[in-house]
């Protein structure tokens, strides 16, 4: 049982009390909660990515339309701060994959660094290929 | 207390699917379409190219994979942003509701899309 819970469940009697903006306190919490917000921006890019799909299969009218939307000022802003939260997303999550799944080879652990390396080395390589996969170069 | 629910371990490990994928799958695709090509960095490329390329059996599955985790990510994420960050941990039926919600008529969206046309 958490602390949290602890908490509830004798409510009345002992509610600790944390600011709305507890978040704010310490530069660790608001990376916290910058890296949680990353959602946000992650559910706007595959919505993006769903309009730009969609447009493709409608035809080549559409597909222009959907440059034209794309080149607006106001979606290109969302888009960069977008890049910089996933971004974020990126690194953070590597970061904790050796920690969420410690891998064992022939009864050792694994160094955390190698893991986060090989990631890295792997996001290259998949990102090379969908670049050239739609640039065509 | 709150009882755990049976889904939770599953939805963790769609929550977790979503978080790799998303990792390496959004930045490249972030970067050529919202912003080298509107901004002029690399030519778009021509229609006849992209509708081959999005057309393609795996391309619809990759994507299919990509959106339905990455709109399930979000949701998971989100629900608990709203939950701690918000201190609205009483209304985490509704808030969970909404979250699992959209990302079901996001993903709905995406298989109409992904499998359905063009």
């Amino acid at each position: 049982m958490s602390v949290r819970q602890t908490a509830t469940a004798v409510r009345g009697r002992y509610q600790p009390r944390i600011s709305l903006w507890w978040w704010l306190t310490k530069p660790s919490y608001l990376l916290f909660v910058l890296r949680e917000l990353s959602s946000v921006f992650i559910a706007w890019f595959i919505v993006f990515l769903l309009l730009f799909v969609r447009a493709v299969y409608q035809g080549e009218g559409q597909y222009e339309r959907f440059l034209d939307f794309a080149a607006n000022p106001f979606v290109v802003f969302v888009n960069l701060v977008a890049l910089a939260f996933v971004l974020l997303h990126t690194v953070t999550w590597f970061v904790l994959t050796p920690q969420a799944l410690p891998l064992h080879l022939r009864g050792r652990r694994v160094p955390g660094g190698l893991i986060i390396a090989s990631q890295y080395v792997g996001w290259l390589v998949v990102s090379a290929f969908v670049f050239w996969l739609v640039v065509g170069w | 207390m709150r009882r755990r629910r049976p889904v939770e371990p599953l939805v963790w490990l769609l929550f977790s699917g979503g978080g790799v994928v998303t990792a390496i799958l959004v930045p490249v695709l972030l970067v050529l379409l919202g912003l080298a090509f509107p901004l002029g960095w690399i030519d778009p490329p021509p229609y006849e190219h992209i509708h081959a390329v999005l057309g393609h059996w795996i391309a619809r599955i990759v994507l299919l994979g990509l959106c339905v985790l990455g709109f399930v990510h979000w949701a998971h994420r989100f629900r608990y942003t709203l939950h701690e960050g918000l201190k609205l941990q009483r209304l985490d039926a509704q808030i969970s509701l909404l979250c699992y919600g959209l990302a079901l008529i996001g993903s709905v969206w995406a298989v109409y899309i992904l499998l359905f046309t063009g």
